[in-house]
């Protein structure tokens, strides 16, 4: 055989450039290998979504295969001996069939669980931060709103895929959306009755929630995940304030060939963490639930988390009834479930626009803010996540009764003075945490570090002795501005103002060498 | 001499009367006892110190009395008529620590037994000696050797779900009280409890549930709760249901992936 001539890297560049001849990649290429990504662990987190959301199109189209939406009536015969001989759908049966009999099914079913679980909470995480350090400002307004859209889309994802299986804990939970369907004053019993194609349950919801689940929502994700990640490449990373960091470029490192590695090595790690807690934890044994009847709810039956808060919040909410007869009854579960969950929507969405209109801040920002420097919209954060939280644990407030031997009444009372109080009361520690926060930044500036040594004077007094950042006056004060970036508390955190520690579990500082040097791009519009 | 043997001849004449006395009373007293077969006589003979009945009187004297009074009547605001309850009942109670109760309150927690189970057995049979009550069937374990599980779970789920949850975990209910989780429960301590409806449960008696569809939810519940194989994982969560699912996805998953980007983003 003949060898060929020309080393491998001729190799390479001809074989780019024959494609580059044909499908146009080189421009394109060139800007998505040379984006830059901020180098701070908080920019990984809406990844975790990502990279979940990814497993969930594999793992579904994997469970897929094997799901049949369809509720006519079967009996079971298959191999789990407790339901034997027992009337069923055949969705349910198919399910139970994934779980027992196909090979890999129910690691498969209990990754795509444990992901969409992942999917959401990592949502709610990577949203948490995107709105504590103000990314959501100007220019990123839209992004902000699609992603609360993806967290609702996610938020319908996941309840048609629970109620999929047609077992105990499905049709349970799908009885409670029916009720708040129905608590819509005229339009709810047309809605329901459209949905359930008749009277609840019917023999229509599973195919028209499978449709729904397998190909309606997840095509809108896909959807919108790809303008989401679209937009950061277009508006370029926020980050965080530092030295050489300014309001026209990103300091960190570029997609290839240092980025590549690292998310590729971080989806490895997600896919590696669900496949663990699949294989570790037991998720929705739903063989024991059995097939749904309307006669029977179990104890314990809750929806996954992300869908908790607003169980919570019905039942919270005490049962007043509105009634015009004879018209109508507006039941108590209209305020909470309708109401509530229209606000739930409308609010986040729509708060970059609010923001915007009561701080007068029309100006662009790519620079990020520290919390504390913002303590109204720390406060304001720390506020939903308690409101939020109370709304979960209520939500489970049944299963935190028996498992913490508390009454059940109590729980209820506790929930709902609770959820009025406690969010006002965060809100104030919040915003006395971060003026806390701000005032020892400004200390540190003036008059140097804490060193934890004490001195006493000839006279007997005693003091501290600071360390200086700069050459102080005669007055032993300095005259530092505040820059917005994190200021050193620590004799050795002087000089790392940068976050580069090398090394995670144990410090690996080395010489910098060319190729991993931070690069920096410029976005142009220099002032 | 004439003297002398003039007193002897008195005091056997005395002695004699004496025996003849006794002999007379001790016939008299023999006729009487065989011939009046009377209620005291029986009495007598149940009343033997070793009966069942009476050392369960002794236990119940010095450690249910307070509660449920003089001859298991009851003490109004304290403790219920124990009259008609049964040894199913009074086993049941016993055996799990249940009762003596330490102190009143929303229900009593299950714990370990003051009373042997043979004790136990004493104060059922002194209960039942007041008034009767349901008992365990003696062909118990051959009736759950012939159950259906499967029939057993459609009669669990709909009788038994919705306070001891679908997985037998357990679950809350109004005020403090609570249906307590089946693990590691007994046939007998089942069969007991659903037979007299211990603390807040409902009394399952043989018109509702007959005892062969209590042997079948006996062999669903030992089969969910004891001897599955819990396919799925390691791990159960407690089967809590989705709560504790979304307890897991925070502390460990979100939590490792957390500690990843810090690793990620640290290593350069």
């Amino acid at each position: 055989m003949k060898r060929r001539k020309g080393t491998n890297e001729n190799l390479m560049t001809k074989a780019g450039g024959e494609l580059d001849d044909r499908f146009k990649l080189a421009g394109p290429a060139r800007v998505l290998m040379n984006k830059v990504f901020p180098d701070h662990w908080s920019f990984l987190l809406g990844e975790i979504a990502l990279f979940s959301f990814i497993l969930l199109l594999l793992t579904g189209t994997f469970l897929a295969l094997f799901f049949e939406p369809s509720m006519t009536h079967v009996t079971y015969e298959g191999s789990y001996v407790p339901l034997q001989g027992v009337g069923m759908s055949k969705a349910y049966e198919s399910t139970l069939n994934i779980s027992f009999e196909v090979r890999g099914g129910l690691i498969m079913r209990q990754m795509h669980h444990w992901a969409s679980l992942l999917f959401m909470a990592a949502i709610l995480v990577h949203m948490m931060r995107v709105f504590f350090t103000g990314a959501f400002r100007a220019p990123r307004e839209t992004n902000w709103m699609i992603g609360i859209l993806l967290f609702w889309l996610g938020f319908f994802n996941g309840f048609t895929g629970y109620s999929l299986p047609d077992d105990g804990l499905s049709g349970t939970g799908l009885r409670i959306a029916e009720g708040m369907t129905e608590s819509v004053p005229f339009l709810g019993p047309w809605v329901s009755a459209a949905l359930f194609g008749g009277a609840f349950p019917g023999d229509e919801v599973i195919a028209r929630f499978y449709i729904l689940h397998v190909f309606v929502l997840p095509l809108a994700l896909l959807a919108l995940i790809t303008v989401h990640v679209g937009l950061v490449f277009a508006q370029k990373h926020t980050q965080w304030p530092g030295p050489g960091r300014t309001e026209h470029n990103v300091v960190g490192y570029r997609m290839f060939p240092n980025y590549v590695m690292k998310q590729v090595g971080f989806m490895l790690l997600v896919f590696g963490v669900v496949t663990a807690m699949s294989g570790l934890f037991q998720i929705n044994p739903l063989w024991m639930f059995g097939p749904y009847e309307a006669s029977v709810v179990s104890s314990g039956s809750q929806p996954d988390f992300y869908v908790m808060f607003m169980d919570g919040l019905i039942r919270l909410f005490p049962a007043w009834e509105f009634r015009v007869p004879p018209y109508f009854t507006l039941p108590a579960v209209f305020w909470p479930g309708i109401v509530g969950m229209g606000l739930s929507v409308l609010l986040p969405l729509l708060y970059p626009l609010l923001e915007r209109r009561f701080t007068k801040d029309r100006g662009h920002h790519n620079l990020l803010q520290r919390p504390r420097d913002t303590p109204a919209r720390t406060g304001l954060g720390v506020m939903v996540i308690v409101f939020w939280v109370i709304g979960v644990v209520s939500g489970g407030n049944d299963v935190f009764a028996q498992a913490f031997h508390i009454s059940l009444n109590a729980m209820t009372w506790g929930g709902r003075i609770g959820i009025v109080v406690l969010p006002i009361v965060a809100y104030y520690l919040t915003y006395r945490f971060c003026l806390g926060l701000q005032q020892h930044d400004r200390e540190v500036l003036a008059h140097g570090l804490e060193t934890g040594i004490l001195m006493r004077d000839p006279e007997g007094r005693f003091y501290e002795v600071h360390q200086p950042l700069v050459e102080p006056d005669e007055r032993g004060h300095t005259e530092l501005e505040y820059s917005g970036a994190t200021v050193p508390k620590k004799m050795n955190r002087i000089g790392v103002l940068e976050p580069a520690q090398r090394g995670f579990f144990k410090s690996i500082e080395e010489p910098s060498d060319e190729d991993g040097r931070r690069d920096q791009i410029e976005t142009g519009n220099k002032r | 001499m004439a003297e002398s043997a003039k007193r002897r001849r008195g005091w056997r004449k005395r002695l004699g009367a004496l025996a003849r006395f006794t002999g007379a009373l001790v016939i008299v007293g023999g006729l009487y006892s065989v011939f009046s077969p009377s209620l005291y006589a029986q009495e007598a003979e149940d009343n033997a110190v070793d009966s069942d009945v009476v050392k369960g009187q002794e236990l119940y004297d010095t450690s249910c009395i307070s509660c449920h009074g003089d001859n298991g009547e009851g003490v109004d605001g304290r403790g219920p008529s124990l009259i008609g309850v049964g040894t199913a009942s009074v086993e049941f109670q016993v055996n799990t620590g249940r009762m003596p109760m330490a102190a009143q309150g929303a229900q009593a927690p299950a714990g370990d037994p003051s009373f042997t189970e043979e004790e136990a057995e004493w104060i059922g049979a002194y209960i039942e000696y007041l008034g009767g009550g349901g008992t365990v069937p003696d062909d118990l374990a051959a009736l759950v050797e012939n159950a259906e599980e499967a029939a057993g779970g459609d009669l669990y789920r709909v009788n038994c779900s919705s306070c001891h949850g679908y997985a037998g975990g357990g679950g809350a209910l109004s005020s403090g009280a609570h249906a307590p989780s089946l693990s590691g429960t007994t046939d007998e301590e089942l069969y007991q409890a659903m037979l007299t409806g211990p603390q807040n449960m409902p009394v399952f008696a043989d018109n509702e549930l007959t005892p062969e569809q209590k042997a079948d939810i006996i062999a669903y519940v030992q089969y969910i709760v004891n001897d599955d194989a819990d396919p799925g994982g390691v791990f159960s969560l407690g089967r809590f249901g989705p709560s504790t699912e979304g307890v897991a996805i925070f502390l460990v998953g979100i939590t490792s992936l957390l500690l990843a980007t810090l690793w990620i983003a640290g290593k350069s």
